[in-house]
């Protein structure tokens, strides 16, 4: 798989042309890991802070993205603050060995699992050996 | 005409520096600040936000992926003591069959003071969406106490 760095998401930047004002809005690279299984490939994600409502996944065009906002649990004013929360962004180019309609994800205690079945085509066949 | 003074001087210097790197460290936001792994962040684990409403203190921490059974939140007079760990995916995955492998695992322990002393039996803690939110009522002396001022 290979990741695409895009700086801003296409559609986000054509939302913030329509407020006109408003900067851009910031992301974060969330950090994955991905490793592959006999039939499948699987991503998983730390997103801290994105609930399911708020996470947008989306194949287009052979490219996965992972796009999440993410909210405070407390939103009052900190009185002493070492972190903030920042929506969460990152895009995978997708190959044909994923079967791209039977993508799954689920998200718990802030990580999102994706299993990516690979196609028919791309997963190990045992060849019998005949003995004559 | 004042003194020449080495000291003076040093100390101009040293604010200088620190104004300078407070400067790079807010330019560098958010990456500075949204350090999450155990193990990889050079600072304590969890990060914290605190929140502090009069009668209680509430504390979120950053800590996505954890074992709930495995959480640990104490308190002892004025002294938080969260533990937990960050479980590794499924242990039988071959190292070679990780195409990426940028999240970090593993256990923490931090404690936190906290400005006042909290009532130990109210505390609740609750884990949403990879954060941990601590309300910790503070004990009746601490709470703030309006007093009418009488005009006469």
């Amino acid at each position: 798989m290979v990741e695409r760095t895009v700086a801003v998401p296409e559609s986000q930047q054509l939302e913030a042309s329509t407020e006109g004002t408003r900067t851009q809005e910031r992301y974060i690279t969330p950090p994955v890991d991905i490793y592959e299984m006999p039939e499948s490939l699987v991503v998983t994600a730390d997103v801290p802070g994105v609930s399911q409502e708020d996470l947008e996944i989306r194949v287009d065009n052979n490219v996965l993205t992972i796009q999440g906002r993410a909210k405070h649990a407390v939103t009052d004013e900190s009185t002493y603050r070492e972190y903030e929360l920042v929506n969460v962004f990152r895009q995978f180019e997708l190959t044909d060995t994923v079967d791209q309609s039977k993508i799954s994800a689920d998200l718990k205690h802030g990580v999102l699992t994706l299993v990516l079945p690979k196609a028919e085509a791309a997963k190990p066949r045992q060849i019998p050996v005949r003995v004559s | 005409m004042a003194e020449w003074n080495p000291w003076t001087q040093l100390e101009q210097m040293r604010r200088e520096l620190d104004r300078a790197i407070d400067g790079f460290t807010r330019r560098t936001e958010p990456f500075a600040r949204v350090a999450f792994l155990p193990g990889r962040a050079a600072r304590q684990y969890p990060m914290i936000n605190l929140h502090d409403s009069g009668d209680a203190i509430k504390i979120e921490a950053l800590a996505p992926g954890l074992d709930p059974e495995s959480l640990e939140v104490s308190v002892v007079r004025n002294t938080l003591r969260i533990a937990g760990e960050k479980r590794r995916l499924m242990a039988d995955i071959q190292p070679e069959a990780f195409h990426r492998r940028e999240r970090a695992t593993g256990k923490f322990v931090r404690t936190i003071e906290l400005p006042t002393e909290i009532d130990a039996n109210k505390v609740s803690a609750d884990y949403t969406n990879g954060l941990l939110v601590i309300t910790l009522p503070k004990e009746e002396q601490a709470r703030p106490k309006q007093i009418a001022v009488k005009v006469e």
